[in-house]
């Protein structure tokens, strides 16, 4: 067993757990808080998998950005306290557990259903490439090239999305 | 190598997302539990990227725009139903209802 | 160049066509513009004539009598199915385009007297120029599609015509009871064409009556089914026991209408079906004695009913009922050019009666619209004396009631004479044919005393029209008397078309027809009379005929008669065969009534309001409101809830993808 598999078991483990708790905690603090550390997990695995460039935006975008954002809203409206409503009964649970299990299953068998062999490129390519252009330059090349257009889109989408959350968030329309 | 463990982990986390989603009342905390389920997706990108080619990762940088974007106006609508209705419970928030 | 003048076969029908769509045209746009209706429709008819014409001269030209066929575009290529849009000419159809066209011509240009007042006139003139393009369909057409659709294409136009004055309802109700009756009878052909179909393949005449001698064996069960299902389609169009009630109410059409459909053209198409499709016959001897005795029996029947009509129309029809009963004595018997000569010399005669009948009723309608009398400008008890008032019109209609009785040298003699010595002959060999014979000279008989009975209430005696009336009656403007002259003269010269050889003559029909009928002729060969046989029947037939007119003249008193209003109720037999035979009212009782029952308690008031209406439409309605109802409820407003079911919908959707 090599060191990075280790790396991804022990990551992932904690990705798993810290999310279990973010979904079980009544505090919406504490939930946004494992949320993080699920995040920063998911960084871990992302580095593993020959993703470093996409590992350090996720620190920065989600676990940085957005989950500030989640904190700051949590604070600013003052949900600190946890509600006893806020987790759903026995029977809401019974069903909620029951059917995310069926999913889970689901999506855990249609694991095999991979892509075929003839594809696939040999196991070192993506550390190859990463060797021969640069991390960043690796991914950057199709995003500039192939994918212009929808990056180019992302940012008028992104344009929107500020506009249409100051306009929501007005207190007078 | 690690493609059948990382698409295992993914569903596991999915899965919990939506049980998330299923299991909470609180409009904030669902929200987080959507992060969660797109952030699974994300690791199934980055994984099979790593034997189709580097569009995957990509994807994933698109997908965070998109959660960017979606969590900057979720979280204003979130404040404006709370300034409106002074809950964020959705058992109280039901102007679904035709 | 006979070529070119056959290659333009197709303007034969295209003509009347083409003269129905601008009369149409005209009649929906400028309905007063009579002028140019009457120059379109008589003329396509004239042009039509034409080119009939010169098409069977170039046709006469050709050596063999072969038949000419002319394929214009692929109608029905279904699988084995291959129905072509073809026209065929020979030497039947020759014969019958020729009567079509010119015996039409000339009604068309009599109604263009008798219709002028009509607020109709185009639409008249643009219903009557489609018939005479359906019955040319049907006499053209080169396989039994398109004779079929020329079949349905007359139905449809007496339909229209004999409703035409639709705006009462006695009018409408016989149109829809020709239209009705004719159905049944359409059922039976169609029902013949599938089994043909199946039996060789194919609906082209030339196809079917090659393979037919070898397909069938002679006698057998299907063929006989299939030539009495042909037979029962014939009955229906041909107005033959047992469906000819639709004939004599068919007179409340325009008189002109009753000439060309109800006695000249369309009635006839029966025989015309008979006599194209001889050789099936005669490989079915049973379905042969079928036709041949319904024939007789309706010659007879409908002899009988016409005796005690009062109105002159409603005699007219009932004979024309009889006589087509002659023909399908003829045909039946084998004698197709024997059936197709009467047919000719009857369209002639019969023409000039109907022609002849609409001129005393466009002078006695004349002058009780004059008086501002509601007398019935049809009923022969009203008229009279008229052949002083109507003298061109008196003696133009003897001389068809002298043919008609069969009187020589006239042209229903010599067609009469042929059917009843040639079922004569055949009695030799099936001697049922005696009776039929028998029956021919017993309705001859009676068709002597009929006409002459007509002649004289109409044209002799006193006139019983009323004082006011009688200075009205008028003779008929050139465009009516004119073609009445013409039929006269075929009335007296038509029979020389087919002397037989007793009286010197050639036989030309005959000899023109062999070919057409040959085949049939092998099957079912004729049988020779000797010489004196001959003659006492021709002699015996003249001889009946003149007992039945001077009978007529001898125990009929038109002295005695009083107008229709202050007539007393028949009565005895007298009654009976005025009220025919009761026959309407049975039908009435054992099937209208019946079916108008079902129509009304089962299959409207139960199966439309109940099970329709109530199950269908209302239970549809009410299970789509309760589904709405389900699904109103599942409508709660609740996030939650919805997620719920959205996880249980992706949970589906990858469980068959997953499987």
């Amino acid at each position: 067993m090599s060191g990075s598999v280790i790396i991804f078991w022990a990551f992932a483990g904690l990705a798993i757990g810290s999310a279990v708790f973010c979904i079980t905690r009544r505090s919406p603090v504490a939930s946004a808080l494992w949320l993080v550390v699920t995040l920063f997990s998911l960084a871990a695995l992302f580095v593993v998998l020959d993703a470093q460039f996409i590992a350090v935006l996720q620190v920065l975008v989600y676990a940085g950005a957005i989950m500030v954002l989640f904190l700051f809203v949590i604070m600013l409206l003052n949900l600190g306290r946890q509600a006893a409503t806020d987790i759903k009964g026995p029977l809401g649970l019974a069903v909620g557990v029951a059917l995310a299990g069926v999913l889970g299953f689901q999506l855990g068998v249609l694991r095999v259903a991979g892509p075929p062999a003839a594809i696939l490129l040999p196991p070192d390519a993506m550390a190859r490439a990463a060797a021969e252009q640069g991390m960043v330059g690796s991914v950057a090349r199709p995003l500039f090239d192939a994918y212009l257009v929808p990056f180019e889109i992302t940012s008028v989408l992104l344009l929107a999305a500020i506009v249409g959350a100051v306009v929501l968030a007005k207190r007078r329309l | 190598m690690l493609l059948g463990p990382a698409l295992l982990v993914s569903a596991v986390l999915f899965a919990l997302g939506v049980a998330g989603v299923l299991l909470r009342r609180n409009a904030i905390v669902i929200f987080m539990c959507v992060e969660l389920m797109l952030n699974a997706v994300n690791l199934t990108f980055v994984a099979l990227a790593q034997r189709l080619g580097v569009a995957g990762q990509v994807f994933v940088f698109f997908v965070m725009a998109v959660a960017a974007a979606e969590a900057a106006v979720g979280l204003a609508i979130i404040l404006a139903i709370y300034r409106h209705r002074q809950t964020l419970n959705l058992q109280n928030i039901n102007l679904l209802k035709g | 160049m006979p070529g070119s003048l056959l290659d333009a076969l197709w303007l034969v029908p295209a003509l009347p066509l083409a003269g129905f769509v601008l009369n149409g045209a005209l009649a929906l746009t400028r309905p007063g513009a009579k002028r140019a209706v009457s120059l379109i429709g008589v003329g396509v008819l004239l042009l039509a004539f034409a080119a009939a014409a010169g098409a069977v001269v170039a046709f006469a030209r050709l050596p063999g009598g072969e038949p000419v066929v002319q394929r214009y575009w692929e109608w029905l290529p279904v699988g084995d199915l291959q129905v072509h849009f073809a026209l065929q000419l020979d030497r039947l159809s020759a014969v019958m385009i020729l009567v079509v066209t010119g015996v039409g011509a000339l009604i068309h240009l009599f109604s263009v007297g008798y219709m002028h007042d009509d607020p109709g006139y185009a639409r008249y003139f643009a219903y009557l120029n489609l018939f005479v393009f359906f019955m040319l369909m049907l006499v053209l057409g080169a396989s039994f599609p398109v004779m079929f659709v020329g079949w349905e294409g007359v139905g449809l136009c007496s339909y229209l015509l004999i409703g035409f004055w639709f705006n009462e309802q006695i009018n409408a109700d016989a149109g829809k009871k020709a239209f009705i009756v004719n159905r049944i009878g359409d059922v039976g052909f169609l029902v013949a064409m599938f089994l043909l179909f199946r039996a060789t393949g194919s609906l082209d005449f030339g196809d079917v009556f090659s393979r037919a001698a070898g397909t069938f064996p002679p006698g057998g069960a299907l063929i006989t089914a299939i030539t009495l299902f042909l037979f029962l389609g014939c009955t229906g169009k041909s107005a033959q026991i047992p469906l000819y009630t639709w004939l004599p109410d068919a007179m409340q059409g325009p008189t002109p209408v009753s000439a060309l459909i109800h006695a000249a053209t369309m009635v006839t198409a029966g025989v015309y079906l008979v006599a194209r499709c001889g050789v099936l016959f005669a490989l079915a001897p049973v379905a042969s004695a079928v036709v041949a005795g319904v024939g007789a029996l309706t010659a007879l029947f409908a002899a009988t009913i016409a005796l005690k009509q009062w109105d002159i129309k409603r005699v007219l029809a009932y004979s024309t009922i009889s006589q087509l009963g002659y023909m399908f004595l003829g045909v039946g018997t084998g004698a197709h050019a024997a059936g197709i000569f009467h047919l000719a010399t009857h369209s002639f005669f019969k023409a000039l009666l109907f022609l002849g009948a609409g001129s005393v009723i466009h002078a006695m309608h004349h002058a009780y619209h004059a008086t501002h009398a509601h007398d019935d400008a049809q009923d022969m008890r009203n008229m009279g004396g008229l052949r002083h008032q109507l003298p061109w019109t008196a003696s133009l209609m003897w001389i068809a009631t002298l043919a008609i009785s069969g009187l020589p040298p006239l042209a229903g003699f010599f067609s009469k004479d042929e059917i009843l010595s040639a079922a004569f002959a055949q009695g030799a060999v099936r001697p049922i044919w005696y009776a039929f014979w028998a029956m021919g000279i017993a309705a001859a008989l009676l068709t002597a005393f009929y006409m002459t009975r007509l002649m004289l209430y109409t044209f002799h005696g006193a006139n019983r029209t009323g004082e006011g009336a009688r200075a009205h009656l008028h003779e008929a403007p050139w465009v009516m008397t004119g073609p009445l002259v013409a039929l006269g003269g075929l009335t007296l010269a038509g029979g020389a078309l087919n002397v037989s050889p007793l009286f010197g003559g050639g036989t030309w029909l005959h000899r023109w027809l062999e070919p057409v009928t040959a085949a049939a002729d092998r099957l079912q060969p004729a049988v020779e009379l000797s010489r004196a046989t001959e003659w006492a029947l021709v002699l015996g037939a003249v001889a009946v005929a003149a007992l039945g007119i001077v009978g007529a003249l001898r125990l009929l008193k038109p002295e005695a008669l009083v107008p229709a209003r202050l007539a007393p109720p028949e009565t005895g037999l007298g009654r009976v065969l005025w009220k025919k035979w009761y026959v309407d009212e049975l039908y009435d009782a054992v099937l209208v009534r019946p079916v108008m029952w079902l129509s009304r308690e089962v299959l409207w008031k139960v199966v439309d309001a109940r099970l329709v209406d109530g199950l269908l439409v209302n239970g549809s309605a009410v299970a789509s409101r309760a589904l709405g109802w389900v699904g109103s409820r599942l409508q709660t407003g609740e996030v939650g809830f919805y997620v719920v079911l959205f996880v249980i919908g992706v949970l589906a959707v990858l469980g068959a993808a997953v499987r």
